[in-house]
């Protein structure tokens, strides 16, 4: 379809227009987006509220820190499966850390009240491992990462269920959890009307660090070179495999994290918490402009492709769009930003 | 040897000495030597496939040489690696740029090892030391524009700013000048010249004769991987440089031509792709029996031609006709099944399938004839067709179940050559048939494609290696610089002609 368009520019020889168009092609995917926004709003225009950005805004910030674990290791042609479930391992073994000592069902009858930060480092500690070994079996074993992930998605999800169904009290959903965990997540400051969850907060702040990393450290540099052409980095002195096997660990740090957050911000974890996760946050990297082919993206594409996701998203379901046909919508969505993306880089025989 | 171990170490910045590397079947390099003096431009020619990337890949290390000594800076030294060369001060401007696109100008140039602020990267520093060598080689760039975003010779001058940012003290330069503009050009060698007057030695490789007269101070001349001669450019002319790179003899190296050009069977006329740089107003005519050779320089888009006749690559305009017929060849299953065929440069990315067998190789362009009614594979004539072809190719194998890659090369191509025989065309086009085939085999590759063209095929073989296309072709088509600059007769043309053509559109 683009490809005809483009062809057909080819013709038209006015200069103001063929970059009209141009303009156009390299950011389709925002104008597709931008428009089933004011469909949304046409229909049913108190979908503006402050209300409803607060929503947003809290269920776009664990998802936010999970397309930042991702969007990093996608820009050194990358990619990991495995994220939802590492999402999922922490969150489940964060809130069996955290029940309320007066809570029924608690998973660790015995356990003294723990202060909820303990527990937070803890299970990013276990994701960061797992990202190590994500980042090894890629860099070091040589499994493409589509693969590798792929194998360790299946094992975490494996290592979670055991740990989640044991007794006491068998499959239980994780609940009963501490108040001051659940408001670490939940609590928010009341702007004049305008409720700022914490959570939102922290979201900001692991931006603003992934943005240091990104830009202005050597990490970040070698990320880039990495995934732009691995082989200007190695003759240049890059360490790849070190390289690798950070970016990986720091995706898994940030999973973790996002884990407990979304354990606190539930109120409950279950084994099945955070499945598919990351093709949400893979399609917003993707919609954010971070590309497959490596070496290009930015933490605000990625944070503005997750927040557009998630309003149309919340959006969607707001003006009552039937479930299923959501999943259509989103699916196409992907399938188009990547087909957009592609076209920039194509040699043209 | 006498052992005489006093280096004047002042005259040469760089000695290579009595350098040989073999390869299976092939000597390379046969006893080469070159010096290097520091603050002036050696050139170092010879034709394709001479020895000079041999040669600096030994220097960097990426080859090991079998024996001989490098010395540098008055050091005996082996590098291992590219990057322990460039750690050391001997740096390299590729002929294909390898850069992080992506990514601005000073990051590339200190990629690997950014200056450091406690935790972060001293952009500050690393924007003043960029610009401060842009100055030095009067280069106008924005340190901190994006690389995608540059010419090619701006790219280039990229580079020889990341040589000097590490110090170097030798610096080889690649066919610097192949895609440049004469301003372009001129701009590259002021940059030369400041780096020679600041002492630096510079390794010049190119084709371009007027070039290399213009700017280098000594010209070492290479042929068939031995040292030829090495003297002062003031004393060189373009004819004396071109004796110097041809003379040798071609004995026995081919077999007898038998073959009979008949009436022309293709026609080409104004063929011009549609994406540049590439072929412009290319036409030429080619008989049945006839064997055409392309000549020209690397990049001058010979591949090109082979590519666009046969629909991989876009056509703009002009006309393609097969026995009398107008074909249109928008892609390569239409041109397959209007009689041609192609056999591709680089046979093993586009042409074996290395891990399967010969049977599935030999049969893979032809598959239509395999499968009848049913839509189910006929094994038996695939073993039939596959027979013919290690037969009547003369491949050495074992069985058809051998896996093709544990092949030589010479039999590779040989199943190739067979593969497109099977689709029985009327055009053969070969893309340097003989490339990574050892001497024996291409006697018979050479064999193979003569036979071809007394059974009335027309053939067209782009080839790099001069004396192959003179002891196998009946005329000679000479690209230049993306233009048809000749059609030669090969009985009454001469080694320098082809070479003058070939540098006509520079």
């Amino acid at each position: 379809m683009f490809g005809a368009i483009t062809n057909k520019v080819k013709g038209i020889n006015s200069i103001r227009s063929k970059e009209v168009i141009k303009w156009m092609v390299d950011n389709a995917i925002l104008l597709v987006l931008l428009f089933l926004l004011l469909t949304i709003i046409v229909i049913s225009p108190d979908f503006v509220s402050l209300n409803n950005l607060r929503n947003i805004l809290s269920q776009a910030s664990t998802r936010i820190i999970i397309a930042l674990g991702i969007g990093g290791l996608i820009i050194t042609q990358g990619t990991d499966l495995s994220a939802g479930r590492m999402v999922g391992l922490a969150a489940v073994i964060s809130a069996s850390l955290l029940q309320d000592p007066e809570y029924a069902y608690r998973m660790y009858p015995n356990l003294p009240h723990l202060y909820f930060w303990g527990p937070i480092l803890f299970v990013a500690v276990i994701t960061g491992i797992l990202g190590l070994i994500n980042g090894f079996i890629i860099s070091i074993l040589k499994v493409t990462p589509f693969i590798a992930t792929l194998g360790t998605m299946i094992i975490v999800y494996g290592i979670n269920s055991t740990y989640f169904d044991r007794p006491p009290y068998g499959a239980q959903p994780i609940g009963g959890l501490d108040e001051e965990f659940m408001r670490f997540a939940q609590g928010y400051f009341n702007l004049g009307g305008f409720k700022l969850p914490y959570i939102v907060i922290y979201a900001a702040i692991v931006t603003f660090f992934i943005w240091l990393i990104w830009n202005k450290t050597k990490f970040g540099k070698n990320i880039f070179a990495v995934g732009g052409n691995p082989e200007a980095a190695v003759v240049s002195g890059v360490n790849l495999t070190m390289t690798l096997m950070l970016v990986y660990m720091m995706a898994g740090i940030l999973y973790g994290f996002a884990g407990a957050l979304e354990a606190a911000r539930v109120g409950t974890a279950t084994n099945n918490t955070g499945n598919m996760y990351e093709l949400d946050a893979i399609a917003a990297c993707v919609v954010g402009g971070v590309s497959f082919t490596g070496g290009v993206g930015t933490v605000r594409g990625v944070v503005i492709g997750v927040l557009i996701f998630q309003v149309i998203n919340y959006g969607l379901a707001f003006i009552g769009v039937n479930p299923y046909l959501q999943y259509i919508i989103k699916g196409l969505i992907i399938i188009m930003a990547v087909a957009i993306d592609t076209r920039k880089y194509i040699k043209k025989k | 040897m006498q052992n005489i171990k006093v280096e004047s170490n002042s005259t040469y910045l760089l000695r290579m000495k009595s350098i040989s590397k073999e390869f299976p079947g092939v000597k390379a390099l046969d006893n080469v030597q070159l010096e290097v003096r520091p603050g002036t431009v050696h050139a170092l020619m010879g034709e394709n496939g001479a020895g000079k990337s041999t040669l600096m890949k030994c220097l960097f290390g990426i080859y090991h040489a079998d024996c001989g000594e490098i010395y540098f800076d008055g050091k005996k030294v082996s590098f291992t690696s590219t990057r322990q060369a460039l750690d050391n001060g001997v740096s390299m401007v590729h002929q294909e740029l390898n850069q992080v696109r992506q990514r601005n100008i000073m990051d590339n140039i200190w990629l690997g090892r950014y200056p450091n602020k406690f935790l972060f990267i001293d952009e500050e520093k690393m924007y003043k030391d960029t610009k401060k060598i842009f100055e030095e080689l009067d280069i106008q760039l924005d340190p901190k524009a994006k690389v995608e975003k540059l010419s090619v010779s701006e790219m280039q001058m990229v580079e020889i700013a990341k040589a000097v940012s590490y110090n170097s003290k030798i610096i080889v330069m690649d066919e610097p000048t192949s895609s440049l503009t004469e301003k372009e050009v001129n701009h590259l060698f002021k940059i030369i010249r400041a780096l020679r007057d600041k002492g630096v030695g510079i390794i010049y490789i190119s084709h371009k004769m007027e070039e290399i007269l213009q700017i280098s101070d000594e010209v070492t001349v290479m042929r068939d991987g031995k040292w030829i001669a090495t003297k002062p450019a003031n004393e060189l002319t373009t004819d004396i440089i071109i004796s110097l790179m041809v003379g040798r003899d071609l004995t026995n190296r081919f077999p007898e031509k038998t073959n009979v050009p008949g009436d022309t069977i293709l026609k080409v006329e104004s063929l011009t792709a549609a994406y540049k740089p590439s072929i412009e107003e290319v036409s030429f005519d080619l008989r049945k029996g006839e064997i055409l050779g392309i000549a020209g320089l690397v990049g001058s888009k010979r591949t090109d031609i082979l590519e666009t006749i046969f629909g991989v690559r876009q056509r703009k305009s002009g006309k393609i006709e097969i026995n009398g017929k107008k074909v249109k060849n928008r892609d390569p299953k239409e041109a397959i099944k209007n009689g041609f065929a192609m056999v591709t440069e680089e046979r093993r990315s586009t042409g074996i399938f290395g891990i399967l067998d010969i049977n599935f190789n030999s049969i893979i362009a032809n598959l239509d004839d395999y499968f009848g009614m049913t839509q189910l594979v006929n094994e038996d004539k695939c073993e039939k067709d596959t027979k013919w072809v290690v037969d009547s190719m003369s491949v050495k194998t074992p069985s058809q179940k051998t896996k093709i890659s544990s092949l030589s090369g010479g039999n590779q191509q040989k199943v190739i050559l067979g593969r497109w025989l099977l689709t029985e065309p009327d055009v053969l086009m070969l893309d340097e048939p003989t490339r990574g085939i050892d001497v024996g085999a291409k006697y018979e590759i050479y064999q193979l494609i003569i036979n071809l063209a007394n059974r009335g095929k027309g053939i067209i073989m782009i080839s790099s290696e001069m004396p192959e296309l003179i002891g196998v072709t009946d005329r000679i088509l000479v690209m230049s610089n993306g233009r048809v600059a000749g059609i030669v007769d090969t009985k009454a043309t001469t080694q320098e002609e082809i070479m003058r053509l070939s540098a006509k559109f520079l």
